[in-house]
């Protein structure tokens, strides 16, 4: 597997110009030969067939959902970054730039998270322009908020509903593109396989989750923008239908997958119920910005909150980082509260919460300004608790929120097999070993509207318009396999649901390969994985048939690709013999309890190649150098 | 607790539905509505029937994919909220709960209690856009906007497509989604240019999709989980007015010089 990353050479600052003038270019006659396939249609995958369409290329568009305007963007609450520096506190794309670097642990390119921090400003201004109706200032200028692991304060934001706001500008976007007939719309279809001839992709294979039935797609170009595999772990903050199938099978296909254990645990989201749970909410990072962390001094202190004197509570992230406080960035916030619980100090009927709490906010500024910035989010804390945070404190524990590996690209965001492009979350590209929070509409965006419109015209020049065909007989035998799984699934009429392993294998995860990790703890998951796979196979109980609406198979076929996913997950935790970022071992950690790297022999990224069933993956490494900032012990103290 | 589920089941678009009585035992109140249906469908799934279909992927109340009518009422009791954020909390101990699909005509139902509203998507394709192709915009704060039209356009734009407002409309009337996005869009100065053609285009995508007129009964605001003011239907009709008089249709206004 050759990582050829075709990052351009010279000065940091102006090397996307300079790569973007290197790029080729497709006339506009010649564009409307050219078939172009996006899968998903969350930021990145609406961004980019809307502006794919807008420059003249034919699209089509697929998604699960009944409708784009569901993908799981939709639900990301905070806020998108961008370098405008409009606070006048000292923003610039230098600083974006630093700050995600370090962010995300020094485990990603920097000349990739430069281009990103430049395009920020282009994206707010596009997203405006649509009618985003972002918070303003009583002058009309756009507002800002701060965010973790930021000292400026360079986020953008539309309530508490940023995410849907930005999404229904990309969905608006891509909908005048339907109805001008430069896209089609595939809602309720789901991509079951990628489709390679002759080394390049050139379609993928579809099932229909109306009718049930199976179809192939020809395209010049495939473009994944699927989103992320928190799932796997079961219980996570993505929405239910959130899934790996399309990007496994794309690297089951010969994709490189990149630094599958970066996963990002987030630091603020509602505790743990019981076994009936069914998914994770999250409560906004920017409740940080007003709310403070704390949890009881002494171990085993079961008083409610109110009856705590101010002397008798830990405020532990302000105690250790002074600096940044209750804004340190997700993965330490994450693993200080994990410890204070370890301690027997946390709060609630599990013990698995810490305190968030407003009090301080509420009587500095009054309930009403509260309520302005942050109402949404505290109305659905109470819908789900049946607790006032205006009066009590909230409780929150940490959670699977996002994933920062993905599929390999290069810098032109083709993965490597040549006409397959990643965009978004599905990709590894920006965002380390760590994703600063804002930061992953900011991506989305970034690539969807303005990246990739540039360097698939590159691609699609140096090849032959309308070439594959769904005739050739590689699209038959993917079809034909994908079928086969099906009627597999549905054969085996054992005893137990999909949902049941689902939640078995998302347990074990949790517990070996969430937090903290140790090699110990990922040998058992590498032993079990496999066990409960075969168990899978052999007795899951799958009702109804092919070729109707079948919401138990979708379930299984993609239960069935996390239980392989999960494997190569714990493998790349394994052999990642440092901390950085999301990725804790527990063996390499500082005397605090922070995490230790190793750039001697890991400052680099992890990219797996698939060798097929039943063989060992083969691990391949691409370099990170760093000659523009200093690789430093992050610290936000 | 324990109850008694009335749920309408029907196999397809073409099949006859009919209500069928199952009993849900053992359900916690801290159950959220969909996590009680998910109990309810693994042990139908074990017990060798068919699950209930249903939309459903955030389970966070912003979607909008989910949503069945509970005792006669889109999104259930409580006010404000989602099918997946209402929690069996709010409902007791042998209750008998009947949950029906969203009903209209422009929704058909596809298999129990999942319908099609791609209807939306439509009226939405007709015009809920403001053109501004990728690349072209000026700075984001060259053109300011007063933080009241911001706040109002973020009212209106909270809307999650989710359909209660048709499901609970005596007459399966859009006005209130359609309402809530030409206001979006028309409430701010990048909206102005197409003010005109949308209102037109959208009202005329609604009627084509089968969706009823409003007569002001107000059930859909009732409904609505994200309490979307019924005020976006007035603003709708007084810009459809405007629309009708200082409106040219758009091949007058090009210039074909």
């Amino acid at each position: 597997m050759e990582l050829k990353a075709n990052l351009p050479p010279g000065p940091l600052h102006t090397a996307w110009e300079r790569h973007r003038f290197d790029l080729k270019l497709v006339n506009p006659a010649n564009k409307r030969r050219y078939q172009i396939i996006v899968v998903g249609s969350g930021l990145a995958g609406a961004s980019a067939a809307a502006s794919l369409g807008e420059l003249g290329y034919n699209v089509r568009c697929f998604c699960y959902q009944d409708s784009p305007r569901r993908a799981h963007s939709i639900a990301a609450q905070g806020g998108i970054n961008a370098a405008k520096n409009y606070q006048n506190d000292g923003d610039s794309v230098q600083r974006l730039f630093y700050d995600t670097i370090k962010g995300g642990d020094f485990r990603a390119r920097e000349r990739n998270v430069y281009r990103l921090a430049q395009i920020s400003n282009h994206i707010i201004d596009q997203c405006a322009a649509q009618g985003v109706p972002f918070a303003r200032e009583y002058g009309g200028q756009l507002a800002n908020r701060s965010f973790g692991g930021a000292q400026v304060s360079r986020t953008f934001y539309a309530r508490g509903q940023t995410g849907q706001q930005l999404l229904l500008g990309a969905y608006q976007a891509l909908s005048r593109q339907i109805a001008a007939g430069q896209v089609k719309m595939f809602p309720r279809t789901e991509m079951l396989d990628l489709v390679v001839v002759d080394g390049r992709a050139c379609g993928i294979v579809t099932r229909d989750l109306v009718s049930g039935a199976i179809e192939t797609h020809a395209a010049d170009a495939v473009i994944l923008a699927t989103g992320g595999y928190g799932n796997v772990f079961y219980l996570s903050t993505n929405a239910k239908g959130c899934n790996v199938t399309a990007t496994w099978r794309a690297h089951k296909r010969g994709a490189g997958f990149a630094n599958p254990c970066f996963t990002q645990i987030h630091p603020t989201c509602i505790p743990v119920t019981g076994d009936h749970q069914s998914k994770l909410t999250l409560m906004s990072e920017s409740l940080r910005n007003d709310g403070r962390v704390w949890v009881p001094l002494r171990a085993g202190d079961r008083r409610p909150p109110g009856q705590i004197p101010e002397a008798e509570r830990d405020y532990y992230l302000e105690r250790r980082y002074p600096s940044f406080g209750n804004l340190v960035p997700r993965d330490v916030a994450s693993r200080a509260s994990k410890a204070v619980c370890d301690e027997n100090r946390g709060v609630g009927p599990s013990g698995r919460g810490v305190f968030l709490d407003f009090s301080d906010a509420i009587s500095r500024q009054g309930e009403a300004v509260v309520r302005e910035r942050y109402g949404n989010l505290f109305d659905m804390y109470e819908r789900i608790t049946a607790e006032n945070p205006y009066k009590v404190p909230m409780r929150i524990y940490p959670a699977v929120h996002y994933t920062m590996g993905g599929l390999w690209v290069d810098y032109n965001l083709m993965s490597t097999i040549p006409g397959l492009f990643v965009l978004g979350e599905a990709n590894f590209s920006d965002h380390g070993a760590n994703r600063l929070g804002a930061s992953a509409l900011m991506q989305g965006l970034a690539d969807g509207y303005f990246v990739i419109p540039y360097t698939i015209g590159s691609y699609l020049a140096g090849s032959r318009a309308g070439s594959a065909s769904t005739d050739n007989p590689q699209f038959g035998a993917a079809k034909a396999q994908v079928r086969e799984r099906s009627n597999r699934l549905l054969a085996r009429k054992g005893k137990r649901t999909a949902t049941s392993f689902h939640r078995e294998l998302g347990k074990l995860l949790w517990e070996n390969c969430g937090m903290a990790r140790t090699a110990e703890g990922l040998k058992q998951a590498l032993a079990r994985i496999p066990e409960l796979r075969e168990q899978f196979w052999r007795e899951v109980l799958v009702p109804g048939g092919q070729e109707e609406l079948n919401q138990s198979l979708e379930t299984a076929g993609r239960v069935g690709d996390f239980l392989e996913f999960a494997e190569l997950l714990c493998r790349d935790a394994l052999l990642r013999e440092e901390s950085c970022g999301g990725h804790f071992r527990e063996e390499y950690q500082t005397p605090d309890g922070e995490a230790r790297r190793d750039d001697a022999h890991f400052a680099h990224v992890a990219v797996w190649e698939h060798r097929g069933e039943g063989q060992e993956p083969v691990r391949h490494t691409e370099p990170l150098s760093f000659e523009n900032v200093h690789l430093a012990q992050r610290s936000y103290k | 607790m324990n109850l008694v589920l009335m749920v309408w089941r029907q196999e397809n678009a073409r099949a006859q539905g009919h209500m069928q009585r199952i009993e849900a035992k053992d359900i916690s109140p801290d159950m959220s509505f969909l996590e009680m249906l998910d109990v309810v469908n693994e042990r139908l799934t074990v017990a060798g029937q068919s699950p209930i279909t249903f939309d459903h992927d955030c389970r966070e109340g912003i979607c909008g994919s989910c949503g069945v009518v509970i005792n006669g009422v889109p999104h259930g009791p409580q006010p404000g909220t989602t099918t997946c954020q209402l929690h069996m909390r709010h409902f007791r101990d042998g209750q008998v709960i009947v949950i029906e699909p969203f009903r209209a005509r422009a929704f058909p139902v596809i298999r129990d209690l999942m319908v099609d509203r791609s209807a939306f998507d439509r009226a939405i394709a007709a015009g809920g856009f403001i053109t501004s192709p990728t690349g072209s915009a000026p700075d984001g704060n060259a053109i300011l906007v007063s933080k009241g039209a911001a706040d109002a356009a973020m009212d209106a734009a909270a809307c999650i497509g989710c359909g209660a407002c048709v499901a609970a409309c005596p007459n399966a009337s859009a006005m209130l989604f359609v309402g809530a996005k030409v206001s979006h869009l028309g409430l701010l100065p990048q909206g102005q240019p197409e003010r005109w053609s949308r209102v037109h285009a959208m009202v005329a995508a609604m009627d084509a999709e089968g969706f009823g007129g409003c007569t002001n009964f107000l059930e859909c605001a009732a409904v609505c989980p994200k309490n979307v003011s019924p005020d976006f239907i007035g603003r709708l009709n007084r810009d459809l007015i405007g629309a009708v008089f200082l409106a040219r249709p758009r091949a007058a206004t090009t210039d074909a010089g």
